[in-house]
């Protein structure tokens, strides 16, 4: 068992590929608006580390976000495309899912990160690690109310650029961006399992900015 | 690989998501998905719905061009994508496709610009270019004359416009006139009914820049006129506005082609992008090319407006003069140069 995963929701781009014991190569590299210049070449480098031809892959393992949609989308297409072309199953996660997987906590915990606009995605999980509510959207005092008795600690980007407004957690101050090997041990889990193949759907969470339009302006003054 | 290379061709720079197959020039598949009714009530392409649009249409589509096609992935010799210039988020998607399809496959990848694919492309239709010639291209996104002494190498903007784009021109025109999105189609339906000479729209010079474009005055122009019938409480003749207007744009494009030709002693003017689907632009252009002296090659209107086999054809090129692939790290780059 070979599977590539890649996560490019965060300001990260991580890649790994894992086989059934071990991540056998990974790379993480911090590639802000440059998701769709960096992940090929990370695939290309990690798959040459690990010693693995792609057609040796057996599954891809993709994360579906929320994120910015630009470089969102440079993963989901990778995926959806390197499926198409080797023929393998991919697998979609949840960003937020992953990074909760590298988070161990007695109590429940919460991960949030940046939305833009003065908002964060967050989700908000059991002390089982099972996420329990979101991935929603969200202004991060509307967040701190809903988890206000639900959860201990708070993870991620989201939760440390707005911890003024969160003083009631506990923050962790790690970056906390999805890593490969826990989005593959997500995907581990269900390979073998029949079910439907994923749809690869982003998790968007948002409509697109456009506006229709009015009857067109006049441009003669009145 | 047999004599002449396979080579596959994505196209996302704005609302078309085309996946073309090439075999040295001739044209094997032109699979294309659009997504311009979801556009349609917004007035214009809306770049994030564009973008959604191609991530869902791109394996389909490609699956439609090997099917078209009669191949498999193995029998493709090289992957050539659009690079730029367009929307950064759409261009993003077909190049993410591109590199992923390649890094599979273990396929050479060219990364290439829109604009020389658009010149490109009418290799497939009309044999070898003759270089030097002149390039007009126009579209929703571009207008601009170039001198290609080598489309799958140099070429050199003699001009530009300066503001809108002539086919932004039509679509803002549809909307004074009260015609549906994308409005070149239906100016040129009404404007067949009309009278080119009844209204004299201005011809927009750009100071110092004999082939550069400008639009947006005479797009202000046909607004001011409208509103004045409007406010008269008179009927708006809109066969007559639509083709005084197209009257107006067809004139300047096609006057400066020809002088630009003239200016630089080439024999061949080609016409290209969506734009190029216009019937009096078409018309004109042959008029006034055969008047001068030139030849005329336009592509039919369906490899004109965006679509994978212009990216396919350039690609070849690139592939039958042995030129370097790109590197799997280059960017998409919405305003990328020519050369």
């Amino acid at each position: 068992m070979l599977i590539l995963a890649f996560d490019t929701s965060s300001p990260a781009v991580a890649v790994g590929v894992v086989g059934a014991e071990e991540t056998l190569a990974s790379s993480t590299a911090i590639a802000v608006n440059r998701h769709g210049e960096v992940l090929a070449s990370a695939i290309d480098q990690v798959l040459r580390d690990a010693d693995v031809r792609p057609a040796d892959l057996t599954a891809i393992a993709v994360g579906l976000g929320p994120g910015p949609f630009t470089g969102l989308r440079v993963g989901i297409m990778t995926a959806r495309a390197m499926s198409d072309a080797l023929a393998i199953p991919a697998y979609g996660e949840c960003s937020l899912d992953v990074i909760a997987a590298a988070h161990h906590a007695s109590s429940g915990i919460a991960v949030l990160t940046d939305a833009r606009r003065k908002q964060v995605y967050w989700a908000r999980y059991d002390e089982d690690g099972k996420r329990r509510a979101g991935p929603e959207l969200a202004p991060p005092a509307v967040v701190a109310e809903q988890l206000r008795g639900e959860v201990g600690e708070l993870v991620g980007a989201g939760a440390v650029m707005y911890r003024e407004v969160l003083a009631d957690f506990v923050v962790d101050e790690r970056q906390g961006y999805p890593e490969a090997s826990y989005l593959a041990s997500l995907v581990r889990t269900r390979l073998g399992v029949d079910g439907p193949a994923d749809r690869l759907a982003p998790l968007y969470l948002r409509r697109p900015d456009a506006q229709v339009p009015g009857k067109p302006k006049a441009v003669t003054p009145s | 690989m047999t004599a002449l290379p396979t080579v596959l061709g994505i196209e996302t720079s704005c609302d078309e998501t085309g996946v073309g197959i090439v075999r040295g020039s001739e044209l094997l598949a032109d699979a294309l998905a659009s997504s311009v009714d979801e556009h349609a009530r917004f007035g214009g392409v809306v770049p994030e719905v564009a973008s959604r649009a191609h991530l869902e249409a791109m394996v389909p589509t490609m699956h439609r061009a090997l099917d078209a096609a009669g191949l498999t992935l193995d029998d493709i010799d090289a992957i050539a994508v659009t690079a730029g210039p367009g929307l950064a988020g759409a261009l993003l998607v077909g190049v993410a496709a591109a590199k992923a399809y390649a890094v599979s496959v273990g396929k050479p990848l060219y990364g290439v610009n829109h604009l020389s694919a658009h010149v490109a492309v009418d290799r497939l239709v009309h044999g070898d270019l003759p270089q030097p010639c002149v390039a007009l291209l126009v579209s929703g996104g571009h207008s601009s004359l170039l001198l290609v002494q080598d489309v799958a190498g140099e070429l050199t903007s003699l001009g530009a416009t300066v503001d809108d784009a002539a086919g932004e021109a039509f679509d803002k025109v549809a909307r004074v006139l009260g015609l549906p999105f994308p409005g070149g189609p239906y100016i040129d339906k009404a404007a067949a009914e009309g009278d080119p000479s009844a209204i004299d729209f201005p011809r927009g010079v750009v100071r110092d820049a004999p082939y550069s474009f400008t639009f947006s005055g005479l797009k202000t122009a046909v607004a001011r006129w409208v509103e004045a019938r409007e406010r008269a409480g008179e009927p708006v003749p809109i066969a007559d506005v639509a083709a005084s207007f197209q009257e107006a744009v067809a004139d300047v494009l096609t006057a400066r082609a020809v002088a630009a030709c003239r200016e630089h002693g080439v024999g061949t003017l080609v016409v290209g992008g969506g734009v190029a689907a216009n019937s009096r632009l078409r018309a004109l252009a042959e008029q006034r090319c055969d008047a001068a002296g030139l030849t005329l090659r336009t592509p039919p209107p369906k490899l004109c407006t965006d679509n994978g086999a212009m990216v396919a054809a350039l690609g070849s090129l690139l592939v039958e003069r042995g030129a370097e692939p790109s590197a799997l790290d280059f960017a998409a780059d919405s305003s990328m140069a020519l050369t």
